[in-house]
This record gives structure tokens, sequence and C-alpha cells, in this order.
């Protein structure tokens, strides 16, 4: 059996190097095929990232008619939540949002707003911030709530999160058609470089199969060489990315310190595994079905 | 044994390559197979490797029936045949040591026993100092006899010998066909399909003679 598996394991490295054009092409289209999708992948879930953060730091504001009292707002509140897809409600009454306004407005300065004494300024502003599962609900979930009896006012930053949503969205349509010709490309690549090895091996397999090697023996060289190409061609790309990504972030967060509470983004410790087993699946994948497939076709025993 | 049995053989459109072959062949025999181009010696050995089914007829090997055998089984019967080409079919890329190493590799025989059984098997064809050469260092009669050495390293019950020494020169001949004596003394069934009838006529062995897919005599 351990002979068996180093046999089959240098007959496979030795196809490699036998058609060593073929098999750079093939390493190189399967790379480039990955590293799209690491590149993709790292972009894509960045977004979604930050998307998610900003979901649950942006929330709709209502404000409610001022001759309403706090029991009145409480029952409009439970109206509220009948629609589906809230995530949180918060209540903040109008004595809130002034201690609230003092805290960010009058930090350092709190003699100035003793000027105001008892007399709240923003009496009247009790109000709800409702935070949704999915921020693309947001304008409908706002033009709802302005039909409701007895709120004044809604408020929601809209713009970015949703465009930024939206971008996601076009960008995975994008990537994943991208991927899909590439996964094409190299599938083709693979088949040939096999295909190649196949007919350099073909008096060698003859001579087997009339020794008595079985189908698999015969075949697995060729399945190795797949399967090692199609590894090469994921270590490659990963490498770059790592490389890439932690450079990235690294300038971003450099160059655009101000705007750090919007490009948040995963640390590379968090998603580099998943980007590791990605890529090694889909190399793998590739390798062994092209290679499969082809010998199939090619060495018919 | 080997048992042909009421065997034909049709390619294509009516092409009859065997008609009717009835043939026993026992075990420990040395027996030729002799007939000119096209008279069917070459389908009977595609037959008894398996390469190819008789359209009728039955073909039984050491009790095991061919058409009732299983794709799956095919490899593991095919191991207690050896096999000898007119052309030698050669890795000439792979010194003599790994071509006939080669033939235990494919069937995952441990690099250790292979350290131990090819030096002999070189010793018996008589290639010992030559072990480090490729094919095209060798005369043919050289490389004839790698090839015999790959055919037996498995120990073969049956040896199958196309054309052995169809490339070959008198000298280089008499010699393969010596080897292949010896072979046939240590009780390996020996089963030669040529066209020479000289080499034949040294041999004083049992001739089956074909002629247009027919066995015309036998003895």
């Amino acid at each position: 059996m351990v002979s068996t598996f180093f046999y089959c394991l240098k007959q496979g490295i030795r196809n490699i190097f036998r058609n060593i054009w073929f098999s750079l092409a093939s390493v190189a289209t399967i790379s480039a095929c990955i590293f799209l999708f690491c590149l993709f992948f790292s972009i894509v879930s960045n977004i979604q990232y930050m998307v998610r953060r900003m979901e649950s730091t942006v929330g709709v504001t209502v404000l409610f008619h001022e001759e309403l009292v706090e029991e009145q707002i409480r029952e409009v509140g439970e109206q509220i939540l009948t629609w589906g897809g809230i995530r949180d409600m918060v209540y903040i009454s109008e004595e809130e949002a002034w201690a609230s306004f003092q805290n960010i407005y009058f930090a350092g300065h709190e003699e100035l707003a003793e000027g105001f004494a008892e007399d709240n300024p923003l009496a009247g502003s009790s109000s709800y911030v409702i935070y949704l599962e999915d921020i693309s609900r947001q304008e409908e979930f706002a033009a709802w709530l302005e039909g409701l009896e007895g709120v004044r006012q809604v408020n929601y930053a809209n713009t970015v999160v949703s465009g930024l949503s939206n971008f996601n969205k076009i960008l995975s349509l994008i990537s994943l058609v991208i991927i899909g010709v590439l996964l094409a490309v190299a599938m083709f690549l693979i088949n040939n470089t096999i295909s190649v090895a196949a007919a350099f091996r073909k008096r060698e397999s003859e001579i087997m199969r009339l020794i008595g090697a079985t189908n698999f023996m015969i075949r697995a060289p060729f399945i190795v060489e797949g399967l090692l190409l199609g590894l090469a061609g994921a270590v490659v790309p990963l490498g770059i990315i790592f490389v890439l990504y932690t450079r990235s972030v690294a300038y971003i967060a450099e160059r655009f310190h101000m705007l750090a509470d919007v490009f948040t983004f995963i640390p590379i410790a968090e998603i580099y595994p998943v980007m590791i087993a990605v890529a090694m699946a889909l190399g793998v994948g590739i390798g062994f079905v092209g290679s499969f497939v082809t010998i199939r076709k090619y060495l018919r025993v | 044994m080997i048992e042909i049995i009421d065997v034909s053989m049709t390619y294509g459109a009516g092409n009859r390559a065997l008609r009717n072959i009835n043939i026993q062949i026992e075990d420990g025999e040395f027996v030729f197979i002799m007939g000119r181009s096209g008279a069917g010696k070459s389908t009977l050995l595609k037959l008894l490797l398996k390469e190819a089914e008789p359209t009728e007829g039955r073909i039984i090997v050491n009790d095991m029936d061919l058409q009732r055998m299983r794709r799956r089984h095919v490899p593991r019967y095919r191991r207690t045949l050896g096999v000898v080409f007119q052309d030698f079919r050669l890795l000439n890329d792979r010194n003599v040591f790994e071509n006939v190493a080669f033939a235990q590799r494919v069937i995952g025989v441990s690099a250790r026993t292979i350290r131990g059984t090819v030096p002999r098997m070189l010793k018996m064809v008589g290639l010992s100092a030559k072990y480090k050469s490729l094919p095209g260092q060798l005369s043919g009669g050289e490389q004839q006899r790698v090839a015999i050495a790959r055919a037996l390293i498995n120990r073969p019950d049956i040896l199958l010998a196309d054309e052995p020494t169809g490339n070959l020169d008198h000298e280089n001949a008499a010699g393969i066909m010596k080897l292949l004596e010896q072979i046939n003394r240590r009780g390996t069934t020996v089963v030669v399909v040529t066209h020479s009838q000289e080499l034949v006529a040294q041999m004083g062995r049992r001739v089956i003679v074909m002629d247009k897919g027919r066995v015309i005599s036998d003895g």
C-alpha cells in the first residue's frame, strides 16, 4: 500500500515535469481563478462586515407630535413592533435625549447647560430608535412609519449603507461570472495537460494493462498529477493574497485613519483560514475533476 | 491448463478471424502456434489475454472461464500470464532494472521485495551485469531477455510469446529459444506464436498450425 502510494506520487510528479509548459499553464490558470476568488471574497466579506457593523449602529429615529404623552407614544411603539424585521427598538424619553445632548455638545463646558436649568429644550422630543435586521429595507420601513398616526418625523441615514449593500450585490454577481469563466478555462487546460500526459504514457499504460495492473493503478498517476497541479494552483494565490491583504489593510488604516469607524476590516486571522479551506477545495476539486474526466475518456481499460 | 472450445471470432462486418477453434494445452507444455500472416494467431493471443471477446465458444484458463469473468477480475487473471512481444515493448527511458521492476511496482509489490526478486531474475536471463543499461544500449536479443524477465517476474503459470524472435538474428533467436526452454523446464507453460518454420523444426515440440482462422494440424 505504501509502495503503491509512493509509486503513484512519483509518476504523477514525473508527468508534471515531462510536460512542464502545459503544467505551468494549468497552474497559472488555476492560480488566476483562485486569486480572483480570494480577492472578491475578501472585498465582498469586508463590505458585508462593514455593512453589518453599520447596521448595528445606524438606526431609524421616530419623533412624535408634541401633544402625545408617554403612554400614547408607547402605544405607537407597540404598533411599530408589529412590522416584521425589527432587530432592536429603544425608547428615548425627552429627559434622556437632553442628557445625551448635553454629554455630547457641552462636554467640558457643563456650565453652559446650567443656563437651561429645569427648562428642557428638547421637550416633546421623546423618540424611538429602531435597528433593522436588513438595512436595505430602511426606506420601505420609513415610509410605513410616516403613515402611522402620531408620528411627526422619521430620520434615517440611507445613502451610504444601502449604497454599499447594492455595490456588494453587483460585485458578488460580477465575481461569480468571472470565476465561472476562469473555472471553465482551468478545466480546459487541465484536460489538455492530462491528455498530453496520457499520450506520452500510452505505451506504458498499455504494458501496465497487459501485466495485470488495475484500472486504479493505471489512472492514479494522472489523478495525482491533476491534484498536484490543483494544489500548486491554490498555494500560489494564497501566498499572494496573504501579503496583499495585510499590506492593504495596513495602508488604508494609515492613509484614512480619519475614517477608521467606517473602514473596519475583518482580521486576517479570521478570514484567512476560510480562504485556505475554500482555495484548497477549489484547487483540489478542479485538479481532481479535470483529470478524472479526461483519464476516463483517454484510458478506457 | 488452457482449453479453447469451439471458438469463433468475427471482426466487424463478416471478417472471420477464427473459425471453430478447439485447442487444449496441458500444464507445463511447450507449444508453438504457427501460421502465415492473417492465419488468426494474434487474434487467438488477444483472446487469451482477454483483450477481445470471441463471437462464439468458450476459453477456460486454469479453471477460469474467461467469458464469465467480471471486468474487475481481469487484472488478477492477467497476472497469471506473462507476455512477450516481437517489438519487446520496453520503457526506453528506464534502465534494465527498472523495466523489470516495473511489472512488480504496478501491482503494488513492496520496494524491499523488488530489490530481492529483480536481481535474481536478471541473473536467470543472463543480464546481471547490464542492470543499469538503458534499452537503447542493448542488442535486440538482450532487449528480448529483459522483456522475458519482466514477463516472468510475477511468476506466471503461462508465458505467451508473440513472435519473440521476429526481430532477432539467428544467433540471438537461438539464445532466446534456449531461455524459453529453460523456463518451460521449471514448470511454466510456454505458448509461442511464430511464422518461422525453421525455428519450429529445430525445437521438436508440439506445433499447432493455423490457416485462414482454422487449425489445420496439431501435433
